[in-house]
């Protein structure tokens, strides 16, 4: 197998490419529609070999900082793709290199190896994850998610929709084909903590139920039933519980395998406002 | 001799009270001026000159904040009580330093005779009026681009000695400035920034000597101590925190793990007068996550070291995590306590809260262990031996262990209160990493790991780490923070305060049985230091990563505390 097609270039055409990666993992990625080219670039440009070097390497440089997500540094999202100072490789690698003088990013020694796998790394972690992933037909995709998927009965996408739920109007940007994938599979388990559904009791017996946004020792910011961000002074409420169970059901209850294949290609495409 | 001067316009000077026409005017001022001049030779010490002997008893000069920790003995604890549980709700703020960095503030300000010294990030330093804040000069380091500090480019603080200011920096040099003027009166280099050293510490001063210790353990440096002259900048000695062929210590390294085993300082240390030893906590050892590589005890790593302040020879130590393989620093400040024994003598005591979850009492006398106890969840040991040395229990591949890769607890300023005699420290509760440790060849000027630490709940999950954002995106799922206090006599807790996030805020307690802590989510908050109950909070919108500190100017106290990339200060209304 040519060393490129170790990771699937995303194309206009090809319906199947099978990987073999080096660790002995399967990568399945079947391809559908043109539209899943956006942003994907960067797929098939890097050899495994470097970006697993790559991931060892930033579990080392950078994890400290930048956290496993890649989104710990305030206005750095390293999955975006986009950095404020770097737009080529070459400009990338040079950043890594000298790092960022009177901030916290340092300087390195990396050698040109060490250089190519963070940056086969890092301008894929958006796209890749080291387990099996199947994607199907976005344009399928698109209608189950408003028809037999029934997500768009609580998610919104692109103003259209109601709130109760995350908004995935850039879902296909922040999060790993293999993570969305597990969070259909197993929303419960796959739930972000931050994302929990909690219920507050107020002194006078009024029940809010919503999402929580954020939390800290004395407040929390939810987005209630009735889609208003109300931000809750503890001292102030009766009883307030988060519930660890994900009010989305799996999607194997109400999809087939190739259907959820169709609803991940499609959360794929939602790249926000470009 | 001169010093700044706080008076304020608004508060006319005994000098400007006075009616002269303006030949007497003239004639008075020359007069007053070489009054002022012979008065500055001859008495000592004058406004703002801070001898060893008041460095000595910083306690009797509550109004001043003279060293990073308030004090020799590092107990954070002020006899400032204007400031009291029947008042906070007239607290309010006095005046902000806005800092122009974006990195993390992480420095303890110095007070003395009304003009504060802070360091503003990275190592740029200010003087400012301590009543109002306004700015006298302001002294700016450029660090080199050579310089690669693991975890932040931060600063924690300055020393001070006579009219003399130290500031270490993150490019390796110490640098003498003039608390006058603003301006540098000699700069040292204490390490080489470009093989992974820099200095992150506020320096310590004893007798005539600036003692600073090296950050650098994620790189694989060979840590030290190190002492110059005030005066001249000359190295007076250094203390390696690994021993070399030959020195006792040596045999717990195998092969040539010693010459990158870490071992850094990067925390400022304590000081006994009476036994005139300095205490100093010391680094994880490298690579940080692979004990395989560097087997043995690793002496002196993650250890406290006593040293003569003349010399810098070992007098003892004491390790907490030998071999370790978590990244376990054992930085944190040593906080010295006397209380008397049965004999009618005194015990002279260390206390100890470490970033591997367990809390230790010393006798600082002899570095003998008395007791300990776990202070958060631990998993890595069963618990403590009778020496003290911990009974290890390393979890199997791929199994969370706690406290994670930043501890139990970490930098932040710990605090112990006379008045309630209880220790505080600022801790991470059940919060773990999965360490994943891996071979690693050393090459200078790289990190030095030795694997990773991998987090717990997979990818797509957050964990705390060195920073956060507005949101916090890891919640109860990943652990949270507290307030914790301790009975020294007993190693238990007598009282926590659990915070939904987990905190990076040092401690500050008074005469008033108040305790000051912060948090990351920006909340700066009092507590009753009695019971924990939370008497006043205010949100300032950023991460506390310092510790408050109190001041007074005029019989006014203050309280100041850095949140985001702003100092607050707090005092009551006129």
């Amino acid at each position: 197998m040519p060393k490129h097609t170790q990771f699937a270039r995303i194309t206009h055409t090809g319906p199947v490419i099978s990987v073999l990666l080096t660790g002995g993992i399967a990568l399945l990625i079947l391809i559908g529609n043109p539209s899943r080219a956006v942003g994907q670039d960067h797929v098939g440009q890097y050899e495994q070999a470097d970006i697993e070097f790559g991931v060892r390497l930033y579990g080392a440089n950078c994890l400290r900082c930048h956290a496993e997500t890649g989104d710990a540094v305030a206005g750095v999202d390293l999955r975006s793709g986009a950095y404020n100072r770097a737009s080529s490789d070459r400009e990338l690698m040079e950043l890594l290199r000298t790092g960022i003088p009177g901030t916290a990013m340092p300087p390195n020694n990396f050698s040109d190896s060490e250089l190519t796998g963070l940056v086969s790394y890092l301008r894929t972690m958006r796209d890749i994850d080291l387990s099996a992933v199947a994607l199907g037909d976005n344009t399928r995709g698109s209608v189950l998610f408003t028809g037999k998927g029934a997500c768009a009965t609580c998610h919104r996408v692109n103003g259209l929709g109601p709130r109760t739920a995350p908004d995935l109007s850039d879902i296909g940007s922040i999060r790993t084909a293999a993570t969305l994938q597990r969070s259909l599979l197993d929303p419960t388990g796959s739930m972000l903590p931050i994302n929990r559904p909690v219920s507050a009791t107020l002194s006078d017996g009024t029940v809010i139920n919503g999402r929580r946004l954020n939390e800290d020792t004395y407040t929390i910011q939810v987005i209630d039933q009735d889609e208003r961000l109300r931000s809750l002074d503890k001292s102030e409420l009766r009883e307030l519980s988060a519930l660890t169970e994900s009010p989305m059901p799996p999607a194997t209850e109400l999809l087939d395998t190739e259907e959820i294949a169709d609803l991940l290609a499609y959360l794929l495409t939602l790249k926000g406002l470009e | 001799m001169t010093a700044l001067s706080t008076e304020h316009p608004d508060q006319p000077s005994t000098l400007g009270s006075t009616h002269f026409n303006h030949r007497e005017r003239i004639v008075m001022t020359r007069q007053t001026l070489i009054t002022m001049l012979l008065a500055g030779l001859l008495s000592t010490p004058a406004a703002g000159q801070v001898t060893f002997e008041r460095l000595l008893n910083a306690d009797q000069e509550p109004q001043n904040w003279l060293t990073y920790s308030g004090g020799y003995s590092s107990n954070r604890h002020t006899t400032l009580d204007q400031i009291h549980p029947g008042n906070l709700d007239q607290l309010e703020l006095a005046w902000i330093f806005q800092a122009n960095s974006l990195e993390a503030f992480q420095a303890t300000p110095l007070v003395v005779d009304g003009i504060m010294y802070l360091t503003e990030p990275v190592n740029n330093v200010v003087a400012l009026d301590a009543k109002r804040g306004n700015v006298f000069w302001k002294y700016e380091h450029t660090p080199s681009a050579e310089a690669r500090p693991c975890c932040g480019a931060v600063n924690r603080g300055l020393a001070i000695l006579d009219q003399t200011l130290f500031l270490a920096t993150i490019d390796g040099h110490l640098i003498a400035i003039d608390a006058v003027a603003g301006k540098p009166l000699w700069k040292t280099t204490v390490a080489d920034p470009a093989a992974g050293y820099a200095l992150t510490l506020a320096p310590l001063v004893i007798k005539d000597k600036v003692i600073v210790g090296v950050a650098g353990g994620e790189y694989g440096i060979r840590g030290y101590i190190d002492a110059y002259d005030a005066n001249t900048g000359e190295q007076a000695w250094r203390f390696y925190t690994i021993p070399g062929p030959g020195d006792p210590g040596h045999e717990t390294w195998e092969n040539d793990a010693w010459m990158t085993g870490g071992a850094s300082a990067w925390l400022t240390g304590s000081y006994d007068p009476d036994l005139d030893l300095t205490y100093w906590g010391i680094g994880n050892p490298g690579p940080d996550l692979n004990p395989a590589q560097r087997p043995g005890d690793n002496l002196y790593s993650d250890s406290v070291v006593a040293l003569d302040p003349d010399t810098g020879e070992l007098e003892w130590h004491f390790q907490f995590t030998p071999n370790d393989p978590y990244d376990y620093d054992s930085v944190q400040i040593p906080v010295l306590m006397d209380v008397p024994d049965n004999r009618g003598g005194t015990l002279r005591l260390m206390l100890w809260a470490n970033r591997n979850g367990f809390f230790y009492v010393l006798d600082r006398e002899t570095g003998r262990f008395l007791n300990g106890d776990n202070f958060v969840p631990v998993n890595w040991a069963s618990g403590l031996d009778d020496n003290g040395r911990p009974v290890q229990t390393p979890q199997p591949p791929g199994a969370t262990t706690f406290p994670g890769i930043q501890g139990g607890t970490n930098w932040y300023s710990p605090s112990y209160s006379p008045q309630t005699g209880l220790f505080y420290v600022s801790a991470w509760e059940a919060y773990g990493s999965v360490f994943e440790p891996q071979d690693q060849e050393y090459q200078v000027g790289r990190t030095f790991m030795g694997g990773r630490p991998a987090n717990p709940f997979g990818a797509g999950a957050n964990v705390p780490g060195l920073r956060r954002g507005h949101v916090n995106t890891w919640t109860e799922a990943a652990g949270g923070g507290a307030v914790i206090a301790i009975d020294p006599r007993t190693s238990q807790q007598r009282w926590r305060l659990p915070m939904s996030d987990v905190t990076s805020s040092g401690i500050l307690t008074s005469a008033s049985n108040l305790l000051f802590t912060g948090n990351r989510e920006g909340y700066f908050h009092i507590l009753d230091a009695e019971t924990g109950n939370i008497l006043w909070r205010k949100a300032l919108g950023g991460m506390i990563a310092n510790g408050p500190m109190s001041y007074m100017v005029d019989d006014k106290q203050y309280i100041a505390v850095a949140a985001g990339h702003s100092m607050f200060v707090f005092a009551l209304p006129h």
